[in-house]
Order: C-alpha cells, then structure tokens, then sequence
C-alpha cells in the first residue's frame, strides 16, 4: 500500500487523473443533455399548450382529438403591445417573456407594487382561441405574480367579450400544498367559470372574498370563493388578476378590442 | 443468492437502514415524502444514482489519489445526478416539475457519499453496485412508508387517488394540515425508528 500510495499521489499524476475524470463527466452529462433535449422541449410545449385549452374551456376536447391537433386546429398565438394594446409581431416560437421581463430595453418597471413583480415585458403573447365556425370565441392571457412563497405563472381564459371568465388556470407554482397549491383544485377552478372582470362603467370589479359568499360587498358574479386556510394565496391570486387586467397590463388591450374580437381586423 | 449478496441487498431495508439506523438523507425524506408518487421517483433516482456511482467508484477505486478522492467521488455523483435529473426532464415531465429542485439535491445527499466512502472505496464493482442498490431500497422503503402516512391522512389520497373523500370535495374527511408541511415528516420517521428499535434493541445507540 505505502508504495503504490505514493506514487498515486504525485502531482502530476493526481492532476491528470481529475482532469481525465472531468472530461469522462463532462462528456455523459453533455450527451445526456443534448439528446434528450428535443424530448424535454416537447415535454414543455405539451404542458404548456395543454394548460392553455383548459383555459379556454377545450380540456374535453383535447382529451379526444389530442393537444397538438386541438391546439393546431383552434388556438392562434399573437403578440400584443401591452402599453397600446394593440397587435404587434413577433415570433412566439422563440419567444421568452421571462427573459424579456429582466431585459431593460424590453420592459417597463412595474408601478404597482402589490404584485411582486419589478418589472413586466412590454410585449405579450396571448392566445385567440376559435370555435368551430371559426368565430373567435375566447381569449387566454398569460398572468404572473406573487402568491405566498414565489411567484405564479397562470393563465386567464376569458370569453371573446373579454369580460367574461371561462377559467384561471395556474401552471407553476411553489404554493404548500393542501393549502394554496389548491388554486389547482378543479373545484377551486370552477367556481371561475361564468364570472365577470369589469363592472358595467368598466372598472374592474372581480373580487375573491374570504369567509365565504356572503361576504361578497357587490356582485355575486364579480366575487369568488376565497381558498380556506389559504389567504395569503387567494390574496396573491387576487392582486395579480387585479394588475394584469389593469392599466399596466392587459387593460388597454380589453379597452380597444371587448367585444370587438370578430371585427375581422385580426386576419 | 449467496448469504453475502443477501446482506449488501436487503440488509439496509430494516438491519442497516440509512434512514432509521444511519439518520443519513433525512432531508430529501422530509421534503418529497408528500405524495406516493414523488417518493416512489425519488427513491428510484436515489437508487439508481447510488448504485451507479458506487459502481464506477469502486471500478476506479485503486487508482484515485486519495488527496483529492471526495471531489472525484462528488464529480462521479454530480453528474449522474444531472443524467437523472434529465431523464425525468424527458420521460416524466409532471413527475420532475414537481420533484423540482430535489432531485438535483441527490448531490448532496449523504447517503450516495456515505456508500461510495464506506463501501464502494473498498470493495469490487459488482458488490458496490448490489450495495447502492440495497440502500435505495432502504431509502426508499422509509420514504414509501412515510409519504403513505402523509399522502393518505394529509390529502386522503394515495398514488393521487382518492382513498378519504375531502370535505372540500363535499367527503366527509378533514384533512390533517400538519401531514401536508415538510417537518411532519419529522414524527412520521421518529416513531419509524422508535418502533424498529424496540423490535431491533441492538440498534438502539448507547449512552
């Protein structure tokens, strides 16, 4: 032991060996992560396509046609320019809102603190969905904000009125699970569906309400249910719906276009 | 099966488990042991990690320089710990986004550094892998045994399927708030060492 230990510990010898370790290392976990590359993008856009139909209220029928055919066939991506919300271009392929949130030239600081976030991109991809008459019939918006522990990444699926709400569908989150991780309760998802953003003088109006239905000050169909031992997340959830359907969101967007979504303009 | 193989395999599931006996990678096991489904993948990625590194270890084990032998074994770990992790990133998508971040912490996991410096460092490639083997196995049992409790009473549910009907979901079951936090865990494996102690005296440390 004592003469082959000590010729293992040269220093050339022990140099050699690690970097020979290293490049055998560096090697698989190359190979591993360039092969499976095309798996886990695939992986990505099939959860986030799925996502999007269930805002849109097509989780049914996804699950017949498949995603990739319903999402093909119904949902078209287009980018707005959330300041004028007007329609902008721009390639959704290849498009990353979060790197485009932390890139100065490419978003604005955020004024409204509550939401947690500093700053926001100032263009957005949301998704047209048709029906099959080929009507635009809803519109799911992408929505980002704190929830209790780190931000949340959702959608909003609205109808083509853009007031109406068909779902709210969370997709990443680190919420505790049992508690503020049930914005993903299918139960907590429907109590959405069929409720209205804006008042009739057009302020937003959606509210959750904590301690039950009772407690709605306006509008049974501007309050939702808020989750119970989740309040914080609730709280979350409401603050966010509240920023992106307002000035410095989507609010321009729904200002020009409620309503006005089939006027032919889009194609 | 010789007695020998008998023992590196199945010996760490109760007489030299390194959850009950060793108190290694209790971490991980407070944080994945929520739901059946995270366990079973995270003792699956522990067990495959484990074996393989004490594998290739122990296939180089006479010729690491003993001054620098923990950062080779932790760049052997490391990047089978990346291989796993994008495999699931591949083939389980749901399993790994809600895995997240810990089975990147198999790194540090002191259960695949406990084998590879105790085991794997002295003995051949065959015995080293059956001894990764076996403790994921055992890691994997404690695991499996804490997220039943945790799942069933805690969201009334096993492998996601509904056992206990909620209240929430108009059941009659009120789920237990404290079995769904990380530390719950931490009752769950002490009455575990506690009730294999009593059946196992010899484990129990002396004063």
């Amino acid at each position: 032991m004592s003469n082959s230990s000590k010729s293992k510990e040269t220093f050339s010898r022990t140099v050699i060996f690690v970097f020979v370790i290293c490049l055998i290392c560096a090697a698989l976990v190359s190979i591993a992560a360039s092969s499976l590359k095309p798996l886990q993008k695939a992986n990505k856009l099939l959860d986030q396509h799925t996502k999007i139909l269930e805002a849109a209220g097509l989780s049914d029928v996804a699950a017949k046609n498949g995603v990739d055919a319903t999402f093909e066939k119904f949902v078209m991506p287009k980018f707005i320019d959330l300041a004028s919300g007007s329609f902008t271009t721009g390639d959704h392929a290849i498009y990353d809102e979060r790197s485009d949130s932390r890139d100065v030239a490419k978003s604005s600081a955020v004024k409204d603190r509550g939401v947690g976030l500093r700053r926001r991109a100032n263009k957005a991809v949301i998704y047209l969905v048709k029906n099959d008459q080929g009507h635009i019939d809803s519109a799911v918006l992408p929505i980002v904000g704190m929830g209790l522990w780190d931000i949340m990444y959702g959608y909003i699926g609205l109808e083509a009125n853009l007031n109406t709400v068909k779902r709210v569908v969370y997709y990443e989150l680190k919420e505790t699970p049992g508690l503020g991780a049930e914005v993903q309760n299918p139960k907590w998802k429907a109590l959405w569906k069929g409720k209205e953003m804006f008042d009739k003088n057009h302020n937003i109006a959606i509210e959750i309400v904590k301690g039950g239905m009772a407690n709605c000050k306006t509008n049974k169909i501007y309050c939702v249910d808020a989750l119970s031992g989740a309040t914080l997340t609730s709280r979350g959830v409401n603050r966010t719906i509240h920023f992106w359907l307002g000035d410095e969101g989507y609010g321009p967007f729904i200002a020009k276009f409620g309503g006005k979504l089939n006027n032919g303009e889009l194609n | 099966m010789s007695t020998d193989t008998k023992k590196v395999l199945f010996g760490p599931i109760i007489n030299n488990n390194p959850i009950t006996l060793q108190v290694l990678g209790v971490c991980s096991a407070l944080a994945v042991s929520n739901s059946m489904a995270n366990a079973l993948v995270m003792s699956l990625a522990v067990m495959m990690v484990t074996a393989f590194s004490s594998m290739f270890i122990s296939m180089i084990r006479n010729q690491i320089p003993s001054s620098v032998r923990i950062i080779v074994q932790m760049a052997i770990i490391a990047s089978l710990v990346i291989v796993v992790d994008q495999v699931l990133q591949a083939f389980s998508y749901q399993l790994s986004k809600s895995l997240s971040v810990y089975v990147g912490l198999i790194i540090t996991n002191c259960i695949v550094m406990g084998r590879a410096e105790a085991f794997a460092m002295k003995e051949k490639p065959l015995a080293s892998f059956l001894d990764g083997i076996g403790n994921g196995l055992g890691y994997g049992a404690v695991l499996l045994t804490v997220a039943t409790f945790r799942e069933l009473f805690g969201f009334g549910r096993l492998f996601g399927i509904e056992i206990l009907p909620l209240i929430q979901n108009d059941g009659w079951y009120q789920a237990n708030g404290l079995l769904v936090l990380p530390f719950s865990s931490f009752f769950v494996i002490g009455l575990l060492i506690w009730a294999v102690r009593t059946k196992k005296p010899e484990q129990v440390e002396k004063d």
